[in-house]
């Protein structure tokens, strides 16, 4: 798809021309720095119109990202971004509309917003920073803590289950889901760049840190002598391989259709499965969108990636159709459609 | 004349009544119809619950509602004669469906003999047909079912009634062709039982005379039968096109507001698109971010859609963005009587949001003025930079009435200003005359600028807690709202401009109250009627009328929310006529209460 100002004598943007005038406020060694820091440094790659960029958001610590961006930005109301931003989407298509969200705005008070804004495919970029707890109110547990989590609101253990957020995603329908850490700077870059190129919704999970209230929850998947133990990157084609030395592998047991940890190599009657993110059956990805850690690494990379027709373009497409087969109407015609009739 | 047709929600009531509208409208009377809907889209038939009315009032004089009290009653049923029946006055003339009051639909509507064979129907004219049976033996050998045949019923009463108001069948014939084109075998049916109806009319000597209704003497002009929803749709879309705009419209389904949906899906050709959203919220806020990029964003719903709706308003009141916001208030609290209307959402309208969160509240007064009014609600919107609530009411929404239609020629364009100059550009940096800021879309290069619901810092629009910035921004919003005022027609008083006695309006109760004004004044009193289109701000010149007359009577579909206002707005000693039945007002009802208040004490003996 092509969006481009670069080539078209458009000034070449940086970084820079991305940072916003306002003080960043987010508390010392939070995660979202990173992820405002890679944002700003792919923007100006991506050959959009600064002008045609929006990020939208809802309520919590992650919201406030629209502030730093030097771009068109609403930070709206709790929950609500991605409904916002398909009236905008589908009002202007020709912006590159992107939605940050956090595991409260996105998955408790506005989860109905998110599954139906992926369900329609609308070409929004959807951020998702999920660091299983409330921050701006201070720590009560979120819908992606664990079971048995000890907050203010919460003294005795939650007896809540979490969503698994990328289940979530993919049962909704959406088109690209994809998951990333928020210290993992160079994939979180190129999955952005990714996201920006894929034409219908895109949703990226984005395990991030939050220091002051939940710190150290994805400690195993950052640990740099253990991480490689606990995570495995998805790379389209090729076998779900993981660990230090690379030895460890996740196959298929057909009979239980699931996936099974094991050491590669093994002669077990197990299937090796190659990873497939352009499937149109969303079986394989629905099986990794659920693997649940410890006794099975996080999956980070792209999950799914197919392309259907966006529902901004469907929608605007149909009004051109009845334009050209009914003509463009009149006001006249318009009033005097049915019966009328004449007093003279 | 007044007719009400009645029979179960099953029986084609609705359809019957608006093909018969369009009939008596054809032959220039002058027309307003009701239809009274049960929730339920099929309560067990023949059950009280399930009853279907529509009522007609056609005249050769200008008419306002749709009438107190038919003067002919048509009842399908026995349910439908044991509701409607009390509304006949004696001397009515009563059409029933006698092959339909056998023993167990009689035991459903509660009647233990039938009172076709009590003798408690001797005061109207009764003209039983047994038109169950007539039907039956119209249709011999067409081939339908028994099931199909009995469903051409209300055509067969249609018929009935063509030939007693003299309406040509030809044209009818015609309409029913069209209507089930696609199922000729229905459609031939429904032909027959129409004109079996029409001849049952021409040649039984049942009825003493047939009713000729002269012409109307309305303008000169081309009309034609409108709804208020339609005519709300109609107006929206004509102000997209006066302002040359997309105007994106996003509601979720809701009794009685999604027929605007259902309209506006039909016109998009015409650049707009519509949103079936999956919630109120999302539809509210949808509308909101088509606006943010430059559309005119809309959205539509009814009483508790439009609670939901509430917070979405606040944060466009707080980002100073243009939103229309339709309500065809119904009947509540909670979900209430969903078909049935009801004017109690004026306080919701005005402050139904946390804190301080002024908005413009206007009200159409009849099911045309919906058309002038979505168009004025567009233009102060977009004008202003505010969100609009536009209160309609289920009556207005789907009663109908004559129109006559507008020239196009004469529409005043809807002028809409983006900002394109960097220069100087500060989000919340205000037009001086209209307290608007600037509207600044994304895909302006140089205007990259953000906005949101946490509170403004003046001009820069920069986020803000310092306390008297925040005092600042409250008085302006409320200011930018009320400096509206300036920009709609001042009040203006009909019949007597001062006098004993003032009514106060507002909303779908003009009609009656116009009328019950006509009555009061030809009994020789002196009495004024001011009708409220605008309520949130009030127009100008309200406190000068209302000093003109003795009395003030606010008569209201609710517990009396406009005359606290006044009462407290003008320290005018307002009296309420207050009905909460989920229908609109008789034109008597309003004018027992004229005569009540004439003969009491003034305000002004009071207040000594």
């Amino acid at each position: 798809m092509s969006r481009g100002a670069v080539g078209n004598g458009a000034p070449v943007l940086t970084k820079k021309d991305f940072e916003s005038d306002q003080a960043v406020r987010w508390c010392p060694g939070c995660g979202d720095y990173a992820i405002l820091a890679q944002l700003q440094k792919v923007m100006p790659e991506l050959g959009i119109p600064k002008q045609n960029i929006v990020f939208i958001s809802g309520i919590g610590c992650s919201s406030r990202f629209p502030y730093y961006m030097d771009t068109f930005g609403f930070h709206t109301i709790h929950g609500r971004a991605p409904a916002l931003a398909t009236g905008l989407k589908v009002s202007r298509p020709e912006l590159s509309v992107w939605v940050v969200t956090g595991d409260g705005d996105g998955l408790s008070i506005g989860g109905n917003h998110l599954i139906h804004a992926l369900r329609r495919n609308v070409d929004l970029k959807i951020l998702l920073f999920n660091n299983q707890t409330y921050g701006l109110t201070k720590g009560q547990f979120s819908p992606t803590s664990t079971t048995g989590t000890r907050t203010k609101s919460s003294p005795l253990g939650t007896v809540d289950r979490p969503f698994s957020v990328l289940s979530l995603a993919l049962g909704a329908g959406a088109t690209f889901v994809a998951r990333t850490i928020d210290t993992e700077i160079q994939h979180l870059q190129g999955l952005i760049r990714e996201m920006a190129e894929h034409p219908g919704s895109a949703f990226l999970e984005i395990y991030q840190n939050c220091p002051v209230l939940n710190d150290g929850v994805w400690e195993s998947l950052k640990d740099r002598h253990v991480k490689a133990d606990h995570l495995l990157t998805l790379e389209d084609g090729q076998p779900l391989v993981y660990g230090k030395e690379s030895d460890r592998i996740l196959r298929l047991d057909t009979k239980r259709m699931r996936l099974v940890p094991g050491r590669r190599g093994e002669q077990d009657g197990l299937v090796e499965v190659a990873h497939d993110r352009s499937a149109p059956d969303p079986a394989l990805a629905l099986m990794l969108a659920s693997l649940a850690m410890p006794e099975f690494p996080a999956p980070i990379g792209v999950l799914r990636a197919v392309r259907e027709p966006t529902f901004d373009s469907l929608t605007r497409a149909q009004e051109a159709r009845d334009r050209e087969e009914s003509g463009p109407g009149s006001l006249r015609e318009l009033l005097e459609a049915g019966s009328t009739w004449t007093v003279s | 004349m007044v007719i009400r047709l009645a029979g179960d929600s099953g029986d084609g009531i609705q359809l019957t009544g608006t093909e018969f509208t369009r009939a008596v409208a054809l032959g220039g009377s002058d027309i307003a119809t009701f239809p009274d809907i049960p929730a339920e889209i099929r309560a067990p038939a023949g059950s009280l619950a399930g009853v279907s009315g529509f009522q007609l009032q056609f005249s050769s004089q200008e008419i306002f509602t749709a009438g107190d009290a038919p003067d002919a009653l048509v009842a399908m049923n026995p349910a439908a004669l044991r509701t409607n029946l009390p509304d006949l006055p004696k001397g009515g003339l009563l059409i029933v469906d006698s092959g339909t009051f056998r023993k167990k639909s009689l035991a459903m509507a509660g009647y233990e003999v039938s009172p076709l064979e009590d003798g408690s129907l001797e005061d109207y004219r009764l003209v039983d047909i047994d038109i169950s049976k007539n039907v039956q033996a119209t249709q011999k050998g067409s081939g339908l079912s028994t099931k199909e045949i009995q469903r051409t019923r209300n055509f067969y009463a249609l018929g009935v009634l063509f030939w007693l108001y003299g309406r040509p069948p030809e044209t009818e014939v015609e309409s029913i062709e069209r209507k089930f084109g696609k199922r000729p075998a229905i459609a031939e049916g429904n032909v027959r039982s129409f004109r079996a109806g029409y001849h049952f009319g021409e040649t039984c000597e049942l009825f003493d005379a047939s009713y000729r209704v002269p012409s109307a003497q309305l303008a000169p002009g081309t009309y034609r039968n409108i709804t208020g929803n339609e005519a709300t749709a109609l107006g929206l879309v004509v102000a997209s096109q006066l302002a040359d705009q997309h105007l994106f419209y996003a509601s979720y389904p809701i009794t009685p507001a999604s027929d605007v949906l259902h309209s506006l899906s039909n016109h998009r050709r015409y650049g707009l698109t519509t949103f079936q959203a999956e919630d109120e919220i999302a539809a509210v806020t949808s509308a909101i971010g088509a606006s943010f990029g430059g559309s005119i964003g809309v959205t539509g719903t009814s009483g508790p859609g439009f609670a939901l709706k509430q917070e979405g308003i606040g944060l466009a009141v707080m980002a100073e963005l243009p939103l229309v916001v339709l309500n065809v208030q119904r009947a509540g609290p909670s979900t209430g009587l969903p078909t049935k209307a009801e004017q109690a959402d004026l306080n919701q309208a005005l402050s139904g949001r946390n804190s301080e969160s002024p908005v413009v509240v206007l009200a159409p007064r009849t099911p045309a003025d919906c058309f002038d009014m979505a168009i004025e609600a567009v233009r102060i919107s977009v004008r202003h930079m505010c969100p609009v609530v536009f209160l309609s009411d289920g009556s207005l929404a789907s009663g109908s009435e004559a129109w006559k239609l507008p020239d196009p020629e004469t529409f005043e364009p809807i002028e809409v200003r983006y900002r394109s100059d960097p220069e100087g550009f500060m989000p919340y940096l205000r037009d001086e005359e209209t307290l608007a800021r600037p509207w600044a879309i994304p895909g302006t290069p140089g205007l990259e600028h953000r906005i949101g619901g946490l509170e403004k810092e003046d001009r820069t629009g920069n986020v803000s807690y310092d306390p008297l910035n925040h005092e600042h921004m409250v008085r302006m919003r409320q200011a930018k709202v009320d400096r509206v005022a300036d920009y709609v027609p001042a009040a203006e008083v009909e019949g007597d401009d001062a006098g004993q006695l003032l009514f106060v309006g507002w909303g779908g109760t003009y009609g009656a109250i116009h009328q019950a004004v006509r009555v009061l004044r030809n009994q020789g009193h002196r009495v004024g009627h001011l009708h409220l289109r605008f309520l949130n701000p009030f127009p100008h010149g309200i406190a000068e009328i209302l000093s003109r007359f003795e009395r003030v009577l606010v008569p209201e579909l609710n517990r009396g929310q406009l005359r606290d206002l006044l009462r407290a707005r003008f320290l005018v000693d307002a009296h309420g006529l207050n009905k909460i039945q989920g229908r609109p007002f008789k034109v008597c009802e309003v004018v027992e209460a004229g005569q009540a208040r004439l003969s009491g004490p003034s305000a002004r003996e009071v207040s000594l």
